[in-house]
């Protein structure tokens, strides 16, 4: 799983797809996340990371994080494999 | 070692370039940890997920307010508690401490009220099922008996002659106030001359005293001008009577059905905003008295029989996330250990849900679903919530009316009661089920006692 | 220097009425402003017209309840020390006039209807309404089922207007249409269906502003020249109608109607007039009437702040408002500010 590399994230947490034309607002720990997977991290190290930093067990993280990159999948934020 | 920062879950969420539009979500989720200083997260702890939480702080006030709206405008009301609203004894004695009397719609409520320890003669006792038992019982207690058939004004009739008691009576009387639908049927019809025609037979039998009149116009009414119209026609019928046979009314008893601070479902304001305040129904009710041509020497005593907007933003119930999901289009829902069988008013109104514990402003559009494998057990259908995680706490508002007798025991057992006293102290006012307390209800034949798998 | 709020920002082809009512209060001759705009949505394009808006900042929608508009204001007010706050959608009006006893006591002002004009105005009430102040109104009954309608038929005649509570209105020329806009509508909005006698004619709509006292403060008459396909005129003329006028007058004087007004009216074949709709606000043409001379949200301003305020006397008639659309180029991160922050 790799982020689109055009994708524009700002500080604040807004997103934009210049491909689409379309922006998204992700919370803290989400444009974390984002930015972790966006340097090419493997969950194992995004789940890590966010674990040294935040007061979250890493199951409950395991399945946030799932969870979250089934969404940026939803918004087509990721590259499918043959792409 | 550095403190690590609190963690919220991850969300991601599209900035709708819509159009502008004039309607859009509801966020009302200011989170709500403490019912009258008790904190939401100690009551789970004590008393269990879920369980109902009534204020006896909030019961007395809202009592109270009414009390005054109606007081302060007319010199002569009583209020009857409406038992089949919440029937819990603990909520019933609050009202009885308050002077409320009882208004009990069939023989088991009753019962409850004259075990209770209300007297007699201060039950008012309406409804279409009363059997012959009942009514003996009421005849000889003094109660009111609001008569809402013709059956049932012979059978009394009966009675009285065979014992020669006078039952005390009122007939209940269903009209047209302008408003939809129409409660046509409890009662003698005003419009087309039943309820004139009842009041004839009941004058001409001679066995009974005509006490009072009483209607019922309909339930979370939103408009007290219906109040108004109902409050004149009945006025009109007993100055009729004051005319024809000299007897004087002594009471007009408006009912209930005063809406709530709920918000029903399809309406876009909140009902917080927009249902009629409890002045308004007063006013509306007592001018139209005041201004009607019925005279008496002393005025008629006004009986209000309101249940819900008393009793309705008393109650919580509080409640934990089961687990959060993603529905195949994306949108998020979670699972509360709250269903439709304890909130049976979810069917019609969009309840007030909160967070029991402090949020970032972050939010999600959720489905609400309770905890029951069935397709309609829906609490809410979008609801704009902050991240909620398994194990969070819920609270959900205005849930005091109907809930606590309307609801079921169906896949999951009743929980506990807990009211909160004005000292802020928690009791149970009813326990939870159990297996065995249901099991109780139940025979096995013999030869269904055993079997092999 | 007055600091005034405006919201209806959504200069669309269903436009709000915000950026007339500031390009009005822009030209007031008796009082320097800043302007505040309040935002629902982050495309509303008056959040980006810097010339005329100084600051927006987006407020919750009204379903929220008024606690969350009223805290939300406040923290506006804290930043911007508002003077007047001049809402202009329909849908949020409950709110504002519920809220504004709250708002005038933090030093915020408003010139609003009460909540008995702002009730009885409502369409579900036209016939109420036009019997106790003596206006001609169309014919209408408020129904929950639709064979209500096959009496309604007969007394009305085809074709029947089928109306909402709150919006929608279609008209229906067999019982076929009309039922399944019947469906339509209160799927939508709820019960009842209101079903109109249609007037056959010319629509004219007057605008205007009355004190709360019975006087008419404005009042301009348009006739409609140009109707894009939601019903919105696109082109209008100020015209000089007599009858109009007086209705108009016999409104304000008999509701003692308090701020501003659209008159919606149908001029039948022996001309005589119906009033057909109450909108309790300034409507999106409101730029007609300052052009002609009559500066409502300048007049409206005023009386919010409880100044001196003459009534005006005439205007120019036969000249005429065309609107039009307009590209404006917009950076993305200002999109992202009104979007992440709700405020620009």
């Amino acid at each position: 799983m790799k982020i689109k590399n055009n994708i524009a994230v700002s500080d604040n947490g807004f997103i934009f797809n210049p491909a689409s034309g379309e922006s998204f607002s992700a919370n803290p720990v989400g444009l974390e996340m984002l930015n972790l997977l966006r340097k090419g991290k493997e969950a194992e190290e995004v789940i890590r990371e966010i674990e040294t930093k935040y007061q979250v067990d890493s199951s409950t993280l395991e399945r946030d994080l799932n969870d979250f990159i089934e969404m940026l999948k939803q918004y087509h934020l990721t590259v499918i494999d043959d792409e | 070692m550095t403190t690590k920062l609190r963690y919220e879950r991850p969300i991601i969420k599209k900035l709708e370039s819509n159009m502008p539009n004039k309607f859009g979500m509801r966020t009302e989720f200011e989170p709500v940890t403490h019912i009258d200083n008790v904190s939401v997260n100690s009551l789970i702890e004590d008393f269990g997920s879920p369980v109902f939480v009534l204020s006896e702080r909030k019961i007395r006030k809202t009592f109270n307010q009414a009390r005054q709206a109606f007081e302060t405008r007319y010199p002569r009301v009583q209020f009857a508690w409406s038992y089949k609203t919440n029937y819990l004894s603990a909520v019933c004695n609050v009202f009885h401490q308050e002077g409320s009397w009882a208004e009990v719609v069939s023989g088991f409520e009753y019962d409850k009220a004259i075990k209770n320890g209300v007297d007699g003669s201060k039950i008012i006792f309406n409804g279409p099922d009363k059997t012959e038992e009942d009514l003996r019982k009421a005849i000889t207690n003094n109660s009111l008996i609001h008569i809402d058939h013709l059956d049932e004004l012979y059978l009394l009739q009966d009675i009285a002659r065979s014992t020669r008691q006078r039952p005390k009576v009122a007939i209940r009387v269903n009209m047209d106030t302008g408003i939809y639908p129409m409660w046509d049927r409890f009662g003698f019809n005003y419009e087309n001359g039943q309820a004139w025609d009842a009041l004839n037979k009941i004058m001409f039998s001679g066995q009974m005293d005509l006490v009072g009149l009483h209607t019922h116009i309909g339930t979370f009414m939103l408009s007290p001008n219906a109040y108004a119209v109902a409050a004149s026609k009945l006025a009109n019928l007993a100055q009729r009577v004051q005319q024809k046979y000299n007897h004087e009314i002594s009471y007009i008893d408006m009912g209930g059905g005063f809406a709530s601070r709920n918000t029903l479902k399809g309406s876009y304001l909140p009902g917080i905003d927009t249902n009629p305040h409890i002045d308004d129904f007063a006013e509306a009710i007592t001018s139209a008295l005041i201004n009607s041509e019925y005279r008496p020497k002393t005025p008629p005593l006004l009986i209000l029989e309101t249940g819900r907007a008393l009793i309705d933003e008393a109650g919580y119930l509080l409640g934990s996330v089961i687990a959060n999901k993603r529905l195949s289009d994306g949108r998020r829902s979670t699972i509360l250990d709250i269903g439709v069988n304890l909130l049976f008013t979810s069917f019609w109104y969009n309840h007030k849900v909160t967070p029991a514990q402090e949020f970032t402003s972050y939010t999600e559009d959720t489905v609400l679903y309770g905890p029951l494998c069935m397709n309609i057990d829906v609490i809410r259908e979008s609801i704009s919530l902050p991240l909620l995680n398994k194990g969070d706490k819920v609270v959900v508002h205005h849930v005091g009316a109907y809930n606590m007798t309307q609801w079921m025991q169906f896949i999951t057992l009743r929980p506990k009661v807990v009211m909160i006293d004005l000292d802020s102290k928690p009791h149970v006012i009813r326990e939870n089920e159990s297996l065995n307390s249901l099991q109780d209800f139940e025979k096995i034949p013999q030869h269904l006692a055993n079997f092999e798998l | 220097m007055l600091t005034i709020a405006v919201t209806g920002l959504n200069a669309i082809d269903s436009p709000g009425p915000g950026v007339a009512v500031i390009r009005g209060l822009k030209e007031a001759k008796s009082f320097d402003c800043r302007i505040i705009g309040l935002s629902y949505e982050s495309l509303e394009p008056g959040i980006y017209m810097h010339d005329i808006v100084d600051k927006t900042y987006q407020i919750p929608y009204p379903s929220t309840g008024t606690d969350i508009l009223m805290s939300r204001l406040m923290y506006i007010h804290e930043k911007e020390k508002l003077d007047v706050v001049i809402p202009n959608f329909d849908a949020e009006l409950y709110s504002f006039i519920k809220l504004a006893p709250r708002l005038k006591e933090k030093g915020i002002h408003s010139f609003l209807p009460t909540m008995e004009q702002f009730e009885e105005r409502h369409k579900v009430n036209l016939p109420a309404f036009g019997k106790k102040y003596g206006i001609h109104v169309p014919r209408s009954t408020s129904i929950y089922t639709p064979n209500e309608m096959l009496q309604l038929e007969k007394d009305y005649g085809w074709p029947l207007v089928v109306k909402g509570k709150y919006y929608d209105a279609s008209l229906a020329y067999n019982f076929d249409q009309a039922k399944s806009y019947f469906n339509k509508i209160s799927a939508k909005w709820g019960f009842p269906i209101i079903i109109q006698e249609f007037v056959h004619g010319t629509e004219y709509n007057v605008t205007g502003l009355g004190d709360g006292e019975g006087n008419t403060i404005a009042a301009v008459p348009m006739r409609k020249q140009y109707i894009t396909d939601k019903g919105k005129a696109w082109g209008g003329i100020s015209i000089t109608d007599k009858k109009a006028l007086t209705l108009t007058t016999h409104f304000l004087k008999e509701t003692k109607w308090r701020g501003a007004f659209e008159l919606e009216l149908m001029k039948n074949k022996d001309g005589e007039y119906y009033l057909l709709e109450i909108n309790p606000r300034i409507p999106a043409w409101i730029y007609l009437a300052v052009g002609v001379g009559q500066n409502i949200p300048e007049a409206l301003t005023r009386l919010a702040m409880g100044w001196k305020t003459d009534a005006y006397e005439s205007y120019e008639a036969g000249k005429m408002f065309i609107r039009y659309a307009w590209d404006m180029i917009v950076d993305l991160h200002e999109f992202e500010q009104i979007s992440t922050k709700g405020e620009l």
